[in-house]
C-alpha cells in the first residue's frame, strides 16, 4: 500500500506517524488518513480540499501537479511526502 | 482589576504580569515560534482563546480552560460549499482574484465573547470578510449568511490584505441581540435581531481615497478599528483610513474630527471604560508610509469628545522611532487608567495614568500584532 509521511513540522502540531492506506490517488490517500485524525485535514488542505498554498506533496520524489483536485496517482509502493512550502516562511 | 497582559506576536503568545510600581514583566511565553493573530478571555467562563496564524497550516484556534496551563484544538470557522468571492475589480486580468473563485479561511481577524446573558456564545471575523458564531465555546462555527449574502459584499475590497476582512465585533452590553462589525473594507454594519438582518451604518464616514463623488459610499470605507464605549453604548469611536470618527448616536451618523494633530492616520483606538469623550490613537504619516510623524512615538488623547487633542509623550521615544501599532494592539483595561500598546518593532508600553507617562517593558519583543488586558 502507499505510504503517507509528513514532516516533522506539523508533528510538532499533532500527532501524524507514517501510515499506510488503500489508495489510487493521493486524494484517496489523504482522506483515509483524514478519516482516522479530522484535525489533520485543515493542516494540509482548505474547506475545499485543495492544498493550502504553502503545503507542497511529493509522490516518488516528484512534487505533485494538480494541487486543487489531488488526482495524482499512487501506486502500491508510492511514498507520499507532505511538506512545508518554503514559500510560507 | 486586570492583572494580566495577553500579547500575541509574531513569534508567539507573551503573558505579562505586573513586576514592581507600574512596571510589568514577562511571566510566559505559549507558542514560541507561531504567529498569533491575537488571544483573548472569556470574561464569562475564564477561558482563554488563542489564534494562531501558521505560514504553512493555515488558521487554528485553541482554548485553554486552566488559564493557559494547557490548550485544546478547536475548529475554525470555514466556509460553506458554494460561497465564492466576487471577482476583483481591481485586479488585472492575470492576477486569480480577477475571477469569481470559491471562499476559503485565510485569518480569522478578531474573536469576541457573546453577551452575558448568552453562555458558550462566539463571534469570530474572518478574512475574507465573514462573519461566524459559535454557540458551543468554538467547538463548531456558523458563518452568518444573512451579512456574508448581502449583494453589497461585491463592493469590499481589501484593505492591506488580499481580501476584506472583519476586524471589529462589538456587542451590545445592554442588549445582545445588537452587535456591530467594522469591515476593511466594507464599512461598519449592525444587527438588532442577533444577526438575521443588517444595516450598513458608515453615514459620515469619507474615503478620500475613492473617486470624489465616490467618498461617502457607505461600502467603501475602511474602519480601521472601531470600538465602543461599555459605559455608554451608544457611543463608538473609529480610527479609519481618513482620520478619526465618532458617534454620540449608535452610528446613526458618524462626525469626522477634524485638525489632529499630529496626525488623524493611523490603526488602533481605546475608549475609556465609563467616559465616552475619553478615547486614545497612535497616530502615524498617513497613508502608505505609516511611521511615526518626524520619529517620535506619541499617543494621542481626546477628553473632550473629539474637539481636542493631547500628545502625550513622556516615556516614549522622540528620536528614529519607527514603531507602528496595529489596530488590536492599543488595550485599555476596565478602569480606564491603565493601558498598554506595542509595536511592529517589538517596543511595548504600558501606563497607570491614563497615558500621561509610559514605562517601556524591558524586552525586546517580536512584531506585536494584539494586545488585551485578561
Amino acid at each position: 500500500m502507499p505510504r503517507v509521511l509528513f514532516t516533522p513540522h506539523l508533528q510538532r502540531h499533532l500527532a501524524c506517524p507514517p501510515q499506510d492506506v488503500d489508495a489510487g490517488t493521493v486524494r484517496e490517500a489523504l482522506e483515509k488518513v483524514f478519516a482516522a485524525s479530522e484535525p489533520l485535514r485543515g493542516y494540509v488542505v482548505d474547506e475545499r480540499f485543495r492544498l493550502r498554498r504553502h503545503v507542497v506533496i511529493f509522490v516518488n520524489n516528484r512534487p505533485i501537479t494538480d494541487r486543487e483536485g489531488l488526482t495524482d496517482a499512487v501506486g502500491p509502493t508510492s511514498e507520499i511526502y507532505v511538506l512545508q512550502a518554503l514559500s510560507g516562511g | 482589576m486586570s492583572n494580566r497582559l495577553l500579547v500575541s506576536t509574531r513569534k508567539g503568545l507573551f503573558t505579562l504580569a505586573p513586576a514592581s510600581g507600574n512596571d510589568w514583566k514577562v511571566d510566559n511565553v505559549d507558542f514560541l515560534g507561531d504567529p498569533l493573530n491575537l488571544a483573548m478571555r472569556d470574561p464569562r467562563d475564564g477561558a482563554l482563546y488563542a489564534v494562531l496564524n501558521l505560514g504553512h497550516f493555515g488558521t487554528k484556534l485553541r482554548r485553554s480552560d486552566d488559564d493557559g496551563a494547557t490548550w485544546t484544538e478547536l475548529s475554525v470557522p470555514e466556509f460553506p460549499e458554494g460561497c465564492t468571492l466576487f471577482a476583483n475589480g481591481f485586479a488585472a486580468p492575470h492576477d486569480a482574484r480577477s475571477k469569481e473563485r470559491p471562499a476559503v479561511l485565510m485569518e480569522i481577524w478578531s474573536l469576541e465573547a457573546g453577551g452575558a446573558d448568552q453562555p458558550g456564545v462566539l463571534w469570530a471575523g474572518t478574512i475574507p470578510g465573514g462573519l461566524f458564531r459559535s454557540n458551543d465555546r468554538g467547538a463548531s462555527w456558523t458563518l452568518v449568511r444573512s451579512l456574508w449574502d448581502r449583494p453589497e459584499r461585491a463592493k469590499w475590497f481589501g484593505g492591506g490584505k488580499d481580501e476584506a476582512g472583519i476586524h471589529s465585533i462589538c456587542v451590545d452590553p445592554r442588549d445582545t441581540q445588537h452587535v456591530s462589525v467594522a469591515i476593511s473594507c466594507g464599512g461598519a454594519w449592525t444587527t438588532r435581531d442577533g444577526g438575521a438582518s443588517w444595516t450598513n451604518v458608515s453615514q459620515g464616514m469619507r474615503a478620500a481615497y475613492m473617486p470624489p463623488e465616490m467618498a461617502f459610499d457607505l461600502d467603501a470605507q475602511d474602519p480601521h478599528r472601531m470600538v465602543q464605549c461599555p459605559a455608554s453604548p451608544d457611543h463608538y469611536w473609529v480610527q479609519h483610513h481618513n482620520g478619526i470618527f465618532r458617534t454620540s448616536n449608535d452610528c446613526t451618523r458618524w462626525e469626522e474630527c477634524e485638525n489632529v494633530q499630529p496626525a488623524g492616520f493611523g490603526f488602533a483606538v481605546a475608549v475609556h471604560p465609563a467616559d465616552p469623550k475619553t478615547a486614545w490613537f497612535v497616530p502615524g504619516v498617513k497613508d502608505e508610509k505609516r511611521y511615526p510623524v518626524d520619529s517620535k512615538l506619541i499617543v494621542t488623547r481626546t477628553r473632550d469628545g473629539g474637539q481636542t487633542f493631547e500628545s502625550l509623550s513622556q516615556g516614549l521615544p522622540q528620536d528614529h522611532a519607527y514603531d507602528v501599532v496595529f489596530r488590536h494592539a492599543l488595550a485599555v483595561d476596565e478602569t480606564g487608567s491603565r493601558l498598554a500598546f506595542g509595536s511592529t518593532t517589538g517596543g511595548f508600553w504600558t501606563t497607570a495614568d491614563g497615558g500621561e507617562s509610559w514605562t517601556q517593558l524591558p524586552a525586546r519583543l517580536p512584531p506585536v500584532y494584539a494586545v488585551c488586558f485578561a
